[in-house]
């Protein structure tokens, strides 16, 4: 087994549990810590430690350790947690996640780093508790061999830890020395008990061993640490069924030179004593890999292991890693697997029902399972917004701490789901907004009393469902948009502007390029080299974004995007004897024009009077160069479009009906095609192309400006007469 | 006699390659068979709006669009019918999946290298850039095109084009 083959389990894990870690520390009510936050912190650098320490990530485990013992000190009573040490925690999760990066690159991590961070953690723990949070090898070890070395040393410094707060510090650090441990086992079944005794053995010699089901102690000679001994129970165990205490030998002779007395421990071969050490990694080692893989648990075929390595995967069994490509692989089956459906169900659909009986019953039974199928797969993809959300009170609590002010951030819709591939692009522009909100939006305290605000601004995030889009809102009470600060900006920047411009127009100008109004460049905001990036990076998503301000009372942005990329709600429109696809979340409406609507302007240009607007009127047999379609207005639909802000009545021949296309790339084979977004499959096998609802509009104008546009029309005409 | 044959194929086997032969018109044209994908009817094709006249549009090949060329429009050939003898010949060029229209697939032919000779320059329609070389088989010529340079050339309009 290659030991490498679990270094990106690792890491992605670790990233995950650091992720845990920044949460619960963020969450911490420092006045009254929560035991079990405190615990779920510590568990979280305990596990990286192992994993580290099972990898050879040196630098990785001694950091962690540190942290741990520190976070085992809060979590124990010792040390008053501050807000500056828990900004000092929050530090060395950055570093640690600095150091997952550059191992994930095969690098070693910035020693200059290490050695800073060690030390700030090193005087926190003098500061604090008057000792140090040993992890380096004291001087008094005898050093066989480094693993040996680093186990015997972690072993000291943990129970420097524990005979702290037993106020027995002597006697515990000779029971320390003499590598005797009790181990008490509360609860355990028997199963479980022959499994962990089973497993102490390969740690060390199991001296002694009595009790029943409810407490059970074994007398342990090993010298690994309380520790890694706890922690290779933990597969089979919950840590609030041990106990484990260093006690005294029993006899003298046992405790001279520590490692030199734990080689007897491994029994069955009689092994020098760093080898004895490196025996007690191994077992470690082969127990850490099982935490990730519970296949592959554990060194042995017996039964009993098996139970053991089954409840603990019962456990973890709750989420699954896996790649990407191998989900999209799926949905893409599935669509075809709905397409081939549709083209039976068409078939079908001839038959005559009560000849065919069950073959029809068969079909509907094969479309609703095959539509809950398609269902279940593209819900694979879907992750909740907490994922995005998840990220922003760091964020919130490092720039108000920057910047002086005094905010409360808000979340609202943390379960809405998202396409996975959605959030990820999502979190640059988000983080974009909300900076701005920060730093010029919110007002200093002094600024909000002085309004009659109160002090604390307060930002929300929110997210929401809303048809078949997700609406994401970045909403602040701060002093909103300044009309007469953009407008100037906008003039200086050479933009063509008015005084007459709509609010909502000049709140479009801050998505031009290199636009800023900050009297000041931040370094958190402010170069104007940003919301131009939001508003692309959100089209390019399908999605848009709108702005909306009101003076003293403060900024929404909301953000609209689909919920995924992979299937679009369609209509179905017809011109002319071809089938399109229009996205329904650009439809506004469809009416049946009369004659007395449609105005016409600069000889070719048409408009048609919808309610009090005149809109564009753009055939689309015009635009595609459709023969055989209707030509007179009055006897097509106009489907109201809206893109990109504007709207505009699309004239087609026939409205088909709504639904579900899967999007295919039509640039994998051929090319990007004006006015065209992609392709689907209909029911029937044939390919629909689907509009691309702001392009036709573009390409409208385009040729509305250009003079070929007229011999282009005259020449098709042509055309169809020969 | 065998003896001469037996000699004749292991020296095809060294030097030669199979080719698909088809035809436009009363024409004969030959591709290089480890091109080709599969054979197929011409159906169900989505015109593309904008799109020079060979390109007859896209259809769905087994969940994936495939553009489909026709290459007697492509060659000015005077007649261009759909009917049942027409068919696609869908080819592998350039990591695209591209179907070609002709008028219908004879057979597959080995070709030695010394039976292909070098295609002398041609007229406007298809230079000779695009062709491989001209195989004489007894009577017949057969025009040997190199399909992936055809298909992937900037006149062909069917993959863009990167920008110099």
């Amino acid at each position: 087994m290659d030991i490498t083959e679990f270094y990106e389990t690792f890491f992605e894990e670790a990233e995950e549990l650091l992720g845990d870690m920044e949460r619960h520390l963020l969450e911490l009510d420092l006045d009254e810590p929560d035991p079990e936050q405190l615990n779920a912190i510590f568990r979280a650098a305990h596990s990286i430690k192992g994993g580290a320490g099972t990898f050879g990530f040196s630098v990785l485990q001694e950091t962690t350790h540190m942290l741990e013992n520190l976070l085992d000190y809060a979590r124990q009573g010792e040390l008053t947690l501050r807000t500056d040490i828990v900004d000092l925690f929050l530090e060395t999760k950055d570093m640690l996640h600095d150091q997952l990066d550059a191992y994930r690159n095969g690098a070693e991590p910035d020693p200059e780093a290490y050695a800073r961070i060690c030390q700030t953690l090193k005087q926190l723990a003098l500061d604090e508790l008057g000792h140090g949070v040993g992890s380096e090898p004291e001087a008094d070890v005898a050093p066989p061999a480094r693993p040996a070395d680093e186990t015997a040393s972690a072993a000291d410094g943990n129970t420097v830890g524990e005979a702290a707060s037993e106020g027995q510090a002597q006697e515990t650090q000779a029971a320390a020395d003499s590598g005797w441990l009790r181990v008490v086992l509360l609860n355990v079944s028997d199963k479980d008990r022959e499994l962990l005794v089973e497993e102490l053995g390969n740690l060390g010699a199991v001296k002694e061993q009595h009790g029943d089901a409810t407490r059970y102690e074994v007398v342990l000679e090993s010298a690994s640490s309380r520790d890694d001994i706890e922690a290779v129970m933990c597969f089979i165990v919950e840590p609030e069924q041990l106990d484990i205490a260093a006690i005294a030998a029993p006899t003298d002779e046992t405790t001279q030179g520590d490692v030199e007395a734990s080689a007897p421990a491994v029994s069955q071969d009689d092994a020098p004593a760093s080898e004895a050490s490196e025996a007690s990694a191994d077992a470690e080692q082969a127990a850490a890999p099982a935490e990730k893989a519970p296949a592959q648990t554990a060194p042995s075929d017996k039964p009993a292991n098996k139970g053991g390595a089954k409840k603990k995967a019962g456990a973890e069994s709750a989420t699954i890693r896996v790649p990407v490509e191998k989900v999209d692989q799926i949905i893409n089956l599935v669509g075809e697997l709905i397409i081939t459906q549709s083209m039976l169900d068409q078939t079908a659909s001839e038959l005559d029902v009560a000849a065919h009986g069950p073959l029809v019953n068969g079909m509907n039974l094969l479309q609703r399972n095959a539509r809950d199928l398609q269902e279940s797969v593209m819900s694979i993809r879907m992750v909740p917004m907490d994922y995005v959300f998840s990220r922003f009170p760091r964020l919130v609590r490092d720039l108000t701490g920057k910047l002086g002010k005094d905010i409360e951030l808000v979340t609202e819709g943390k379960s809405t789901e998202l396409d996975k591939s959605l959030t990820e692009r999502i979190i640059d522009p988000l983080t974009h907004l909300v900076r701005n909100s920060l730093d010029h939006g919110i007002e200093m305290p002094d600024v909000r009393e002085a309004a009659g605000k109160p002090r604390t601004g307060q930002l929300t995030l929110s997210a929401q469902h809303q048809g078949g889009n997700i609406l994401i809102e970045v909403k602040d009470d701060g002093g909103g948009l300044s009309r007469d600060k953009i407008l100037a900006k906008a003039a200086s920047n050479g933009l063509a502007v008015s005084d007459a411009m709509s609010d909502d127009e000049v709140w479009q100008l801050i998505f031009a390029a290199g636009f800023s109004t900050a009297d000041q460049v931040s370094d958190v905001s402010g170069r104007g080299v940003g919301m131009d990036v939001v508003k692309r990076n959100i089209q390019a998503m399908g999605g848009h974004v709108e702005i909306q301000s009101w003076p003293g009372r403060g900024t929404t942005t909301r953000v609209v995007l689909p919920l995924t990329l992979a299937i679009l709600d369609g209509m179905s429109i017809k011109s002319g004897p071809e089938i399109f696809i229009l996205p329904l979340s650009a439809v506004l409406e469809s009416l049946q024009p009369s004659n007395d609507d449609i105005y016409s302007m600069a000889g070719n240009d048409k408009l048609l009077k919808v309610r009090d607007e005149y809109l564009p009127l753009i055939a689309l047999h015009d635009i595609l160069q459709i023969d055989g379609a209707e030509q007179d207005p009055t006897r097509c639909i106009a489907v109201i479009l809206q893109a990109e802000g504007r709207r505009y009545a699309l004239l087609v021949d026939d409205l088909v009906g709504q639904q579900q296309v899967v999007v295919k790339n039509l640039e994998t084979n051929y090319r990007k095609v004006p006015a065209i977004s992609a392709a689907t499959i209909l029911g029937d096998g044939s390919v629909a192309l689907i509009l691309d609802v702001a392009d036709v509009n573009r390409l409208h104008r385009q040729r509305a400006n250009s003079p070929k546009h007229a011999e282009l029309t005259a020449s098709r005409q042509e055309d169809v007469v020969s | 006699m065998s003896d001469m044959t037996q000699a004749a194929e292991a020296a095809i086997d060294t030097q030669s390659q199979e080719y698909l032969v088809f035809s436009l018109g009363s024409e004969e044209y030959a591709v290089d068979i480890l091109k080709v994908q599969e054979i197929r009817g011409y159906e169900n094709v989505t015109r593309i709006a904008n799109a020079p006249d060979f390109i007859k549009g896209v259809t769905n090949l087994r969940g994936v669009i495939v553009p489909i060329v026709d290459l007697r429009i492509k060659f000015h050939l005077d007649k261009v019918e759909y009917e049942g003898q027409t068919v696609v010949i869908v080819v592998n060029v350039a990591d695209r999946v591209v179907g070609i229209v002709v008028d219908g697939v004879s057979d597959v032919m080995t070709l030695s290298s010394d039976q292909i000779k070098p295609a002398p320059e041609f007229g406007e329609t298809l230079s000779a850039d695009y062709l491989s070389g001209l195989g004489s088989l007894e009577d017949r010529m057969l025009v040997i095109v190199d399909i992936e340079k055809l298909l992937t050339s900037e006149e062909m309009a069917l993959v863009e084009q990167q920008a110099q």
